[in-house]
């Protein structure tokens, strides 16, 4: 149960002088349950490469196997690949268009065939999943306030019910504490469901918190593939292609130069001030 | 007199349901008093639904205030016909990259905003050189917008606002849709027009870090001023900025969590340096302890 | 897939052609159509072909890129060969089943063909060539005469060079947002008529709230950058005759005489 890619191009503009390979030669495994970050700037080709694990887009070459089956096979189902596998795409407010909150949401089950008492229960449970006040069930999507607009996209996904659910950029244009809120969300629904969730992001101080592993992309390759900690520690080379490691990382190593004996893969600012703390503690006993 | 005053500003609209009765009214800006000087750099910090943009549009003259006044190099915004010279004193900047660029090629929309003015148009040529040069995006000029990056269009945009030749520059949240290295391009070339030019910058956001160089800084909340200083001043608040949904940068929120354990150092530390330095003074003052 | 439309999209490159002032080129085309219908016998296609892959050559626009313009009126071109083909009455050629082929069947499905690929490239060249500022500006000058008659032409200009610009915006979010709903499951491929034509709800709801957003947006920032209509506008690129846009009439005006001699032979 995972999503294989096994040497996955995409080309497009082929055979004119703007033809862009947009990824390049991508080998990428993802198993059940794994919490991803997928980073990189604008036009590093994170965007393309999530939209081939639910066949929105076509390889030019390579395979990926969902679930051990290869998904371009003839008779597989591409329907039911995307129940499978949930996309909510950057901005996903914007793809909002029933009367109230709750149609919107059904919308996904009823495509799957569910009828409208089946699709409303999963459409209640993706709705309470997302954390969205009770009281706006019934209230028209366009009325809420952007975090409410985007929490409701992603449960008309989540009704689903796809085993791997994938969101690009879910925080885009939110304020920090709206990003903060739905990061906590997504990470709850996580931990209770077990579901696979990959987050596409270009912001590593977003994701360094919550994920279990970083791909970092770059001009349509993978350039990191790791735990959080591992790749930060190439917070140089990280930088020159227009990313940053989390500002903690940058801290601990300019405090590590100075001459504090401090643990330079903190990624999180508790583990940062603990270890400051024990360093100065040291320090303090020793002199 | 400032470039930029405002006076008990107060914005409020009236909320009406589907039929059209009347539901309730909302304030969106609630008696604000702001003076800003030439040549500096404000910052207005403040989540979503704040009233920061709402207070933005006024200083251009696309609101008018409910109650209060406001004025743009003296003029009275309530004064109709001052409008355009106001809109000319304080050009604005908007959030989505896609929907202020009206011309097809990057010259052409950078020379929309003289066209109105009926400037002449040898001078026109001269002034879009020159504002594309000022943001970097000179060698893009006879490129279509619709191929640049979200940083580079934003930069376009600047360009469009300062080929008018305003004082005062007010930036609605210029950033909000760009990823980190377009945000960057922009702060860059905003300071830029402040520090080379010297014209006064209004910069709405809620990116923490986009503020450090601000001269002063003003939190709105529910349409309030809710706080006002420098960065330093506003960043040694750490559980304000929280309870106003904000987010203060890694460095300082660093301090604030060793000085709640206990580690005395000063409030409102803004950058790496900073901290080490402030650190290392604590360690003996000898800097190297290995 | 809605990316290959290249119908009043721009090419930009460097040319004579690009150089050339958009009223030249509006009315050239104009008169380049026009004269496709004046033409009897097959010489005067040859001529206009002629010149037209002459232009094609000066704009530096690769052919490539015009013919992919060709594909989203390829149906078009089809159902007009179809219908002159079966439906026009004459000398018998061949019969089969209910259908019969005429001489002159032929002969006008022909010239039907030949007439609209050289007029559909004919104003893509222009299109390609010409910014849609330029166009537009080319379009308000032509038309400035019918301002005496009340007739808002810097307005239509306007409204014109903005929806151009909004198209390919508009285009690539009708692609976004049919994404996003093939990925909720929506269908927009299958079934019949009335329920691809429901299917096309959660396509265009949103894209509709999208475009007013987007038109009420643009409008604050024109009115930001001193906007208030047509009078008192200087402009950036003013229009002024050149060399060679005076030559650039004497050519359209040679091939005019050139081609319908020889084409009424």
């Amino acid at each position: 149960m995972s999503i294989i890619l096994d040497h996955i191009s995409y080309v497009y503009g082929g055979d004119t002088p703007l033809e862009v390979r947009a990824l390049d030669d991508i080998c990428l495994q993802i198993p059940d349950g794994q919490f991803v970050g997928i980073i990189g700037h604008t036009g590093s080709g994170k965007s393309t490469l999530v939209q081939h694990m639910n066949g929105l887009l076509r390889a030019t070459s390579g395979h990926i196997y969902f679930n051990g089956e290869d998904i371009y096979d003839k008779d597989f189902s591409m329907k039911k690949l995307r129940s499978k596998v949930g996309l909510v795409f950057q901005y996903p407010e914007y793809q909002l268009f029933e009367i109230d909150v709750l149609s919107d949401v059904c919308f996904g089950p009823k495509n799957l065939g569910f009828d409208r008492k089946e699709a409303e229960l999963k459409a209640f449970e993706a709705l309470r999943r997302v954390g969205l006040p009770m009281e706006l069930y019934y209230q028209s999507p366009f009325e809420l306030s952007g975090g409410q607009k985007r929490r409701v996209a992603i449960a008309g996904v989540l009704a689903m019910e796809p085993e791997v659910l994938i969101l690009d950029e879910p925080t885009a244009g939110l304020d920090p504490k709206g990003r903060d809120e739905i990061l906590h969300q997504i990470k709850q629904l996580q931990t209770e469901t077990g579901m696979t969730i990959l987050l596409v992001s270009h912001s590593m101080e977003d994701v360094a918190e919550y994920v279990d592993r970083i791909v970092v992309m770059n001009r349509g390759r993978i350039l990191y593939d790791d735990v959080p900690k591992k790749v930060f520690s190439h917070y140089k080379e990280l930088e020159a292609i227009g990313l940053a490691a989390p500002q903690v990382t940058y801290i601990m190593h300019e405090l590590k130069n100075r001459g504090f004996d401090v643990d330079t893969s903190a990624t999180t600012i508790e583990e940062a001030a603990e270890s400051v703390k024990k360093c100065l503690q040291i320090t303090a006993a020793s002199s | 007199m400032g470039i930029v005053r405002t006076e008990k500003l107060t914005y409020e609209y009236i909320r009406r349901d589907e039929e059209g009765n009347v539901e309730g009214i909302t304030t969106a800006v609630d008696q604000v008093d702001l003076d800003v000087e030439p040549g500096e750099f404000i910052a207005i910090l403040g989540h979503n639904g704040s009233g920061k943009s709402t207070l933005a549009k006024h200083i251009n003259a696309i609101l008018y205030p409910t109650e209060g006044t406001v004025w743009v190099d003296g003029m009275d915004t309530g004064d109709e016909s001052k409008v355009w010279n106001i809109r000319q004193t304080a050009g604005m900047v908007f959030q989505n990259p896609d929907n202020q660029i009206i011309g097809q090629v990057v010259e052409e929309d950078v020379g929309f905003g003289p066209e109105n003015m009926g400037v002449p148009t040898r001078e026109i040529w001269e002034r879009v050189e020159e504002s594309l040069k000022a943001v970097g995006m000179y060698e893009y000029r006879k490129h279509s917008p619709n191929k640049l990056s979200g940083g580079q269009k934003q930069r376009v945009s600047i360009a469009g606002v300062l080929a008018m030749h305003p004082k005062c520059i007010v930036l609605d949240e210029p950033t909000a849709m760009l990823d980190p290295r377009g945000r960057k391009e922009v702060i860059r070339a905003v300071r830029g027009l402040n520090q080379v030019e010297g014209i006064t910058l209004i910069l709405i956001t809620h990116y923490m870090e986009e503020i450090v160089h601000a001269d002063r800084v003003f939190v709105m909340d529910s349409g309030k001023i809710a706080m006002e200083g420098t960065p330093r001043e506003i960043f040694s608040q750490v559980e304000k900025l929280k309870s106003l949904r904000l987010d203060v940068p890694q460095v300082t929120l660093l301090a604030y969590e060793l000085q709640q354990r206990g580690i005395a150092l000063p409030d409102g530390i803004l950058t790496t340096e900073e901290l080490a330095d402030a650190l290392c003074g604590l360690a003996g003052g000898k800097g190297r302890i290995s | 897939m809605l990316r290959d439309i290249t119908i009043g999209q721009y090419y930009q490159t460097e040319s004579l052609i690009h150089k050339m002032d958009p009223r030249v080129k509006l009315g050239g085309t104009l008169l380049y159509i026009i004269s496709l219908f004046f033409f009897r016998n097959f010489w005067g296609y040859v001529a206009a072909a002629f010149f037209l892959g002459l232009v094609i050559r000066l704009s530096h626009v690769p052919f490539r890129f015009m013919v992919k313009g060709m594909k989203s009126i390829l149906f078009l071109l089809l159902i007009t060969v179809v219908f002159n083909l079966f439906l026009i009455p004459g000398t018998e050629l061949v019969s089969f089943w209910k259908l019969t082929i005429t001489v002159e069947g032929v002969r006008t499905a022909v010239t039907m063909a030949i007439r609209l690929t050289l007029l559909i490239i004919g104003s893509s060249v222009m299109t390609l060539t010409t910014t849609p500022n330029n166009l537009t500006d080319g379009m308000e000058k032509m038309m400035k005469p019918l301002k005496v008659f009340h007739v808002p032409v810097h307005e239509v200009a306007m409204i014109m060079s903005i929806a151009l610009r909004f198209i390919p915006i508009l285009m690539e979010e009708t692609d976004k947002i049919m994404k996003a709903q093939i990925a909720r499951g929506a269908d927009f491929e299958s079934g019949s008529l009335v329920k691809r034509a429901r299917a096309l709800v959660p396509l265009l709801v949103p894209l509709f709230i999208s475009a007013f957003r987007r038109a009420n947006d643009l409008a604050v920032a024109m009115e930001a950058r001193c906007y208030r209509g047509g009078d008192g506008r200087t402009k950036m690129k003013p229009l002024v005759y050149q060399r060679r846009d005076r030559v650039g009439y004497l050519c359209i005006l040679i091939y005019l005489v050139v081609s319908i001699t020889v084409g009424r032979l």
